[in-house]
């Protein structure tokens, strides 16, 4: 009796060893770019948060579909305007064995969301974070804020002890030329990978988390994370065997990859929306021929311009169907979008003229417009086809497209230097329409960090209004309504021209299984190697 | 000599500053950092900071000075991308460059020398004629298309060797090396020979001229009057004569090198000092610009100081102004 159960045992080993020999495999993928830092508060930006996910983890996560649902914390309720409370998972180690608790996530969001972290953009509706118990966690907001769940995605959670004892206490700051943060190069989450190695610039090595506690979706053993700056070597170490899965695909190879024997491509819109603005807040723009007035303030030459775009040619020859169009300033997968306004007003460059007409300008008039080259999927080029678009009603526009760190210094606040330009938002910190009102659309106010970056200034005091009300709504079904009645506005004022979402592209080796999500974000837990 | 080399190292330190405020100026001129380093919702206020705390406000002047004093005491700063002393930046990636470069030079050397010898001998050779119409391939393409060929051919479709990166290197104290390990020695065939056969076919041409224009030499008849044998006429007395400009060339070329290593580094994504350059300037990272570039000031200098020691050693003529020796 006693042998046979033995025997059994070892059977059932063997067999668990045989089988995860047979299954699990290393992943080797590469980007054109690196990320940061190892420090979870290093920079607000989608690459380098969703690769450090895979080591650190957040209270809540997003699901396949942009969804909520619970990571380490398990269950959360706004339980009065101002106040939210967490529950949080129990039994959770960190990579180096100490236990989850309510003290590092209280020291997790305070060093979050104090200066130099990058990520305290995120809390200034936050008044306290507060341990009630080991298991439970509150914030106390200054306001009401519907969306704080949506934001503390992003905030992850680190040892205090660890941090502590490392000196990694604060974020990493560029400022002070002293000794490198801790944290810069080493890790310690709870999330369902390892950091194994970090070379910065060339490769970071990160290993399944044998204690992890959730069940892996994955069969990784071991996962490679290299750097290809140039496109055509990243597309032949994919294509010769030597990297799995490529993240930021060249356009131009796209095809290419589909078609190869070993490759494949999986492509889906991105929430990303790609727009353009007019300067309507000068009395006089500083890049045309109109003098003592601003063509842009009347909504007749707006209309002329969003009718003068060509929206399926910009998709089919500059994009090459590599573009989902749209007509609101967000797109599905955001809360707030409305598939029913999602119609753009009719392609019609004789109507525009007509406009044009009736607002004076029959001769048209002549307009500077900035234009990045290395920001969006062919940003230059879709400006070029805009130019020859515009050319046909009248408009004369002088194009300056330029490398992005000279093009957001000169578009931006505080100056906003620009007549008409060229810009794409995704609401990444909260998922929610409001984001795109607060930073885009509003009227600028620096005060109440409003319309920051209302390039144009456009402002419309309804708007205004509708988004301060729906910032504090709680209740979805009117809150979803203030949006919609938002988005009318916005329509019925021509504010910008949404163009499109890009298409994320991503390529692998024909053996690997992902998941996309619109947000570009890559999480490995979803990846398979069969 | 000694005052020679103190002469030429005052000279350095000129050519040094001014280098370094040239470059300091012109990146005034690459766009500003702040954008990329923060995310998108930073406020304008919190950027304005920033701008402030990191300096870039001041005017150039005031920020070189401030940057050449820190530089004077070993601190180059902290690189805006990577939040890493640039110092130490650099320094990892130091070994990978001159490993590249080293390489690079004596295949040009190996390779171009023999064959250049070679076409001087027998011009008309076919051999010597195949020879020359590859030295116009690698003289007229492009370091990058070379790359991307070469990749296209070993890599994509022979899978031999590696696409990209140093294969594996090995840490000896803060030198890393990949000469030690096999994967190590594959990956780094391809980019030593694109980044090498520009020089390659340079010194080839070079040498085949210049032998051809000594085996025309009196001297060279006189050798073969007394009856030495082609090797020795050939070898100690044509090809030794013929290593003045070579030597030149190749130390200038050696500085070439490693600066121009950039597209090499860039097409193999090999982790040097160019790749690194090429990525800051796509950041507007300044402190890595800055020290990047006098660095490869202070490189050229050098090299420029060894080139000219060296031919002392190889052409006696040099040696006769002095004193006790002309004998």
């Amino acid at each position: 009796m006693l042998r046979h159960a033995r025997a059994g045992v070892w059977a059932a080993l063997l067999l668990a060893v045989g089988g995860s020999l047979a299954e699990a495999k290393p992943f080797r993928f590469a980007n054109d770019g690196d990320v940061g830092s190892m420090d979870p508060t290093f920079r607000n930006e989608t690459f380098q948060l969703t690769f450090i996910s895979n080591i650190y983890e957040a209270l809540l996560r997003r699901d396949r579909n942009l969804k909520l649902e619970a990571s380490l914390a398990t269950e959360w309720k706004q339980v009065e305007p101002m106040l939210w409370r967490f529950k949080l998972r129990q039994g959770v180690k960190f990579h180096d064995g100490t236990p989850f608790t309510a003290d590092d996530v209280v020291f997790s969001v305070n060093r979050a969301a104090t200066a130099p972290s990058n990520m305290t953009g995120y809390f200034a509706s936050l008044k306290e974070v507060r341990k009630v118990d080991d298991s439970t966690i509150e914030f106390e907001t200054k306001v009401i804020d519907p969306l704080l769940d949506q934001k503390l995605v992003q905030i992850y959670i680190l040892s205090k002890p660890w941090a502590e004892k490392n000196g990694a206490s604060k974020s990493t700051d560029v400022t002070k030329p002293a000794e490198e943060n801790h944290a810069t190069r080493n890790a310690n989450g709870t999330g369902p990978f390892v950091l194994k190695l970090r070379d910065p610039g060339v490769k970071t090595v990160i290993a399944p988390n044998p204690n992890w506690w959730d069940k892996a979706e994955h069969n990784l053993t071991e996962v490679t994370f290299s750097v290809i700056q140039n496109d055509a070597t990243r597309v032949a170490a994919l294509l010769s065997g030597e990297i799995d899965f490529i993240y930021t695909v060249p356009p131009q190879d796209t095809e290419r990859l589909s078609k190869a024997d070993n490759t494949k491509i999986m492509q889906g819109p991105e929430t990303r929306v790609v727009y353009l603005g007019f300067d309507q807040a000068r009395d006089e723009l500083q890049e045309s021929n109109v003098k003592g007035k601003n063509p842009y303030k009347d909504v007749r030459v707006r209309e002329a311009f969003y009718r003068a775009i060509d929206i399926e040619a910009i998709k089919t020859r500059v994009m090459r169907g590599q573009a989902t169009p749209v007509a609101l300033m967000v797109a599905p997968g955001i809360n707030g979008y409305v598939k029913e306004l999602d119609v753009r007003p009719k392609y019609d460059p004789d109507a525009a003229k007509k406009l044009l007409a009736d607002a004076g300008y029959t001769q048209g008039f002549e307009t500077g417009m900035d234009c990045p080259n290395d920001r969006y999927v062919n940003d230059e080029a879709i400006c070029q086809a805009v130019v020859a678009m515009l050319a046909r009603i009248g408009i004369k526009v002088n194009l300056l497209a330029q490398t992005r760190t000279k093009y957001f210094a000169k578009i931006l606040g505080p100056g906003y230097n620009t007549s008409f330009y060229m810009l794409g938002w995704s609401p990444a910190s909260t998922y929610d329409t409001h984001n795109v009102f607060e930073q885009l659309l509003q009227s600028r106010n620096p005060a109440a960090k409003k319309g920051a970056f209302n390039v144009g200034g456009y402002s419309n005091p309804q708007l205004d209004a509708l988004a301060d009300k729906l910032e504090q709504e709680v209740d979805k079904a009117k809150r979803d309504a203030m949006i919609a009645d938002a988005h009318k506005i916005f329509q019925k004022d021509f504010a910008n021209i949404p163009l499109h979402q890009q298409a994320l592209i991503w390529s692998m080796r024909k053996n690997i299984d992902a998941v996309q999500l619109a947000d570009n974000s890559f999480p490995l837990r979803f990846v398979q190697v069969k | 000599m000694i005052a020679f080399v103190l002469r030429r190292l005052l000279q350095a330190v000129a050519v040094m500053l001014v280098v370094s405020l040239i470059s300091f100026a012109l990146f005034n001129f690459v766009g500003d950092p702040i954008n990329n380093m923060v995310g998108q919702e930073t406020t304008l206020d919190e950027r304005a900071e920033l701008r402030r705390q990191l300096g870039l406000e001041d005017p150039i002047p005031l920020r070189f000075a401030r940057f050449i004093g820190n530089a004077l005491q070993g601190n180059l700063g902290v690189s805006y991308r990577m939040a890493e002393p640039v110092g130490r930046l650099i320094l990892s990636r130091l070994p990978a460059t001159l490993e590249l470069s080293l390489a690079a030079a004596v295949f040009a050397l190996l390779v171009g020398v023999p064959m250049g010898v070679y076409c001087g001998l027998y011009p008309r050779a076919p051999l010597a004629r195949l020879f020359q119409a590859v030295s116009l391939v690698g003289v007229s393409l492009p370091t990058f298309l070379i790359g991307i060929l070469l990749i296209l051919i070993f890599a994509v479709h022979l899978n031999i060797l590696p696409s990209f990166g140093r294969g594996e290197a090995v840490a000896l104290g803060w030198w890393t090396t990949g000469l030690l390990t096999a994967a190590g020695l594959k990956a780094l065939i391809l980019p030593a020979i694109t980044l090498g056969l520009f020089q390659m076919t340079l010194i080839m041409r070079l040498v085949r001229s210049e032998m051809l224009e000594v085996l025309r030499t009196d001297y060279i008849k006189f050798a073969r009057a007394r009856g030495l044998s082609n090797r020795a006429v050939h070898f100690s007395h044509a090809l030794r004569n013929t290593l003045v400009p070579v030597i030149t060339i190749t130390g200038l070329q050696l500085g070439a090198i490693i600066a121009f290593a950039v597209i090499t580094e860039t097409v193999f994504q090999w982790p040097g000092m160019g790749l690194l350059f090429i990525q800051s300037v796509q950041f507007a990272d300044v402190p890595v610009m800055a020290s990047y570039l006098i660095l490869i000031a202070l490189l050229f200098v050098i090299i420029n100081l060894v080139v000219d020691l060296l031919y002392y050693a190889v052409d006696p003529r040099l040696r006769l102004d002095r004193p006790g020796k002309a004998a």
